[in-house]
């Protein structure tokens, strides 16, 4: 059994965990063996989305201490859990609370860890995992030794399953069962979430991801990019290095080898000349385009569009013809 | 306040990586190597803790010894000590053998600490595993990913970085703190700092030493191929008055990437 660990925020389950779920199906086909997911939520709602991505069971945790997350009671839980039901494989999404879990359950369970994959595939009946080193620079194919083979999942990298009517959706089992009630050892507890205004979605799980550099100048401009992100859905500001150290925008919306790697559908670039270590962590994008005055700058060598232009002048008419394109 | 921070010699982020011949690791000649960017910012949080609060700073790298050179540079911002953990083991890419180095020399040569601090991840394995997995073996809280940190007494609060927000979490010590950038600004080394640094002896201690079980220190990562990724192709480059320039990026993306 592939097991998948599923994230949910705010009572809804994230996308990144979906497309983890998926992928553990696709390799649990491969195996001869299935997708489970693991729940750990007072409520279970949307379910239909877990059989939907494949899951054959539903393994729903609650308890007292599970209310909020924390990384020691949630190891302590998933390792009784894991090494109970013994799965040949477990997927986290890398998410911000992924990377922080998945490392802790691996030390609990005493086996090594695969960060941010952006490949998987089975060959001779063994999963190889495949991700970025050196902020995207190289790339690494592995094999795991322990098992359970412990993975987390980079967002935006693994299709979700296309819905193609309910009878596709499988049957599941949902096995309900109380975990970590009585847990005393050491925790540490969110108290509060400081949410940043506009911000919903980070540059790391948005489809659409707006980055300005060194041309927007000063930071009420970056006023431009958000304006132009409140138009198109799930998308998010991003930044250059040099952006972020002038102080125009804050260091979470840095993309780049000392910031965050997005892998969107579409990365558009205002402004950024790219040097070698953003362009190490945006040239995953799947689309690229960039406007900037200099017709030499090293991003038009990574961009299918490159727009040689004064940004200032481009994105008012762009925002116009977005609004009408989107309004279609 | 008792407190270690752990820092990884790793090749300047702003290197070409090339693949070695085995095509297992990277070519090292020629590389600039640094201490990686978010372990300086875990350096600057012990300083700065020490100073308001007392206590002292030690530095640690697991590594080879030519991670000297940045624990002098730890030493010369201001660390009291520095220890080298020799290892002369090539790049894993494997958290768990890392961790479980650091672990054991902590509960043999520091069971009394009180704050260990890490950068959020290297530069190069980019795992994000360390930190964690030490605070497991430890059976201490952790947070990660922090960019601001308070300590009282024995009680710490931390703001860890999530997806569009921030968590604010609370944790007693002893404890594990991973540092992002935003934490603070690292400081530069005094010329005094960079002296003083010369004369202070670093130990370098063996992993036989710790006594590490033998599971833990067996590589559990296989690795199949290090490899370059295939070169993105550049597109078309257009320059056009802005409206038209406008038009032809949505007619781009509708109709060639099929975006909107």
């Amino acid at each position: 059994m592939i097991l998948v660990f599923v994230e949910k925020r705010e009572g809804k389950i994230k996308k990144a965990s979906l497309e983890a779920l998926a992928e553990a199906s696709r390799c649990a086909e491969e195996l001869n063996s299935e997708a489970a997911a693991l729940v750990v939520a007072s409520t279970l709602e949307d379910e239909a989305s877990l059989r939907a991505q494949g899951a054959r069971k539903i393994y729903w945790l609650k308890g007292e201490n599970l209310e909020a997350y924390s990384p020691e009671i949630y190891t302590h839980v998933l390792a009784d859990f894991s090494n109970e039901i013994k799965p040949e494989a477990l997927f986290l999404a890398a998410t911000a609370l992924g990377r922080d879990l998945a490392p802790r359950l691996a030390a609990r369970l005493r086996v090594s860890l695969v960060s941010d994959c952006t490949k998987i595939f089975v060959q001779d009946r063994s999963l190889i995992f495949v991700r970025p080193v050196y902020a995207g620079k190289a790339w690494l194919t592995l094999k795991l030794k322990s098992q359970p083979a412990l993975a987390t999942l980079r967002p935006n990298i693994f299709p979700l399953k296309e819905a193609k009517g309910e009878l596709s959706a499988g049957e599941a089992e949902i096995i309900e069962k109380r975990a970590g009630d009585g847990y005393s050892g050491p925790a540490s507890k969110v108290v509060e979430i400081i949410r940043e205004e506009g911000a919903e979605l980070d540059v790391t799980e948005a489809e659409v991801v707006i980055s300005g550099g060194r041309g927007m100048k000063a930071s009420e401009n970056f006023n431009l990019l958000r304006e132009l992100s409140a138009i198109i859905p799930r998308s998010a500001v991003g930044a250059s290095r040099a952006a972020v150290d002038s102080g125009w925008i804050g260091h979470q919306h840095q993309v780049g080898q000392t910031g965050k790697t997005a892998c969107p559908n579409l990365y558009l670039a205002f402004g950024i000349s790219g040097s070698i270590q953003h362009l190490a962590g945006m040239s995953g994008s799947k689309v690229i385009v960039a406007v900037n005055k200099d017709p030499e700058a090293p991003i038009f060598k990574v961009a299918d569009l490159g727009v040689v232009g004064d940004l200032f002048e481009i994105i008012p008419p762009l925002k116009e013809e977005l609004k009408k394109a989107l309004a279609d | 306040m008792n407190i270690l921070v752990f820092v990884k010699r790793v090749p300047d982020t702003e290197s070409k990586i090339r693949i070695a011949a085995d095509g297992k690791g990277i070519v090292e000649e020629g590389l600039n190597f640094i201490i990686s960017p978010y372990d300086e910012y875990a350096v600057e949080e012990a300083l700065r803790l020490r100073e308001a609060k007392g206590g002292k700073v030690t530095v640690v790298s697991v590594g080879r010894e030519e991670a000297l050179l940045i624990l002098r540079k730890c030493l010369a911002m201001g660390a009291d000590e520095a220890i080298l953990i020799k290892d002369p083991a090539p790049e894993s890419f494997d958290g768990l053998r890392t961790a479980a180095i650091i672990a054991s020399f902590v509960r043999k040569r520091f069971p009394d600490f009180d704050l260990l601090l890490f950068g959020k991840q290297s530069f190069g394995a980019d795992n994000a595993q360390v930190p964690a997995m030490v605070a497991e073996f430890l059976g201490v809280p952790q947070v990660n990913v922090v960019v601001k940190l308070t300590i009282e007494g024995r009680e710490g609060v931390a703001h860890r970085e999530i997806e569009g927000a921030q968590e604010k979490v609370v944790f007693t010590l002893p404890a594990v703190i991973s540092a992002q950038k935003g934490l603070n600004e690292p400081r530069y080394e005094t010329l005094k700092g960079i002296m003083a640094a010369k004369r202070k002896e670093i130990p370098i201690i063996s992993i036989e030493e710790l006594g590490i079980e033998e599971q833990l220190l067996a590589p559990g990562i296989e690795i199949l191929k290090l490899e370059t990724p295939p070169a993105k192709q550049a597109g078309r480059m257009i320059q056009l008055p802005p409206e038209e320039a406008a038009r032809e990026i949505v007619r781009f993306l509708r109709e060639e990437a099929k975006i909107l």
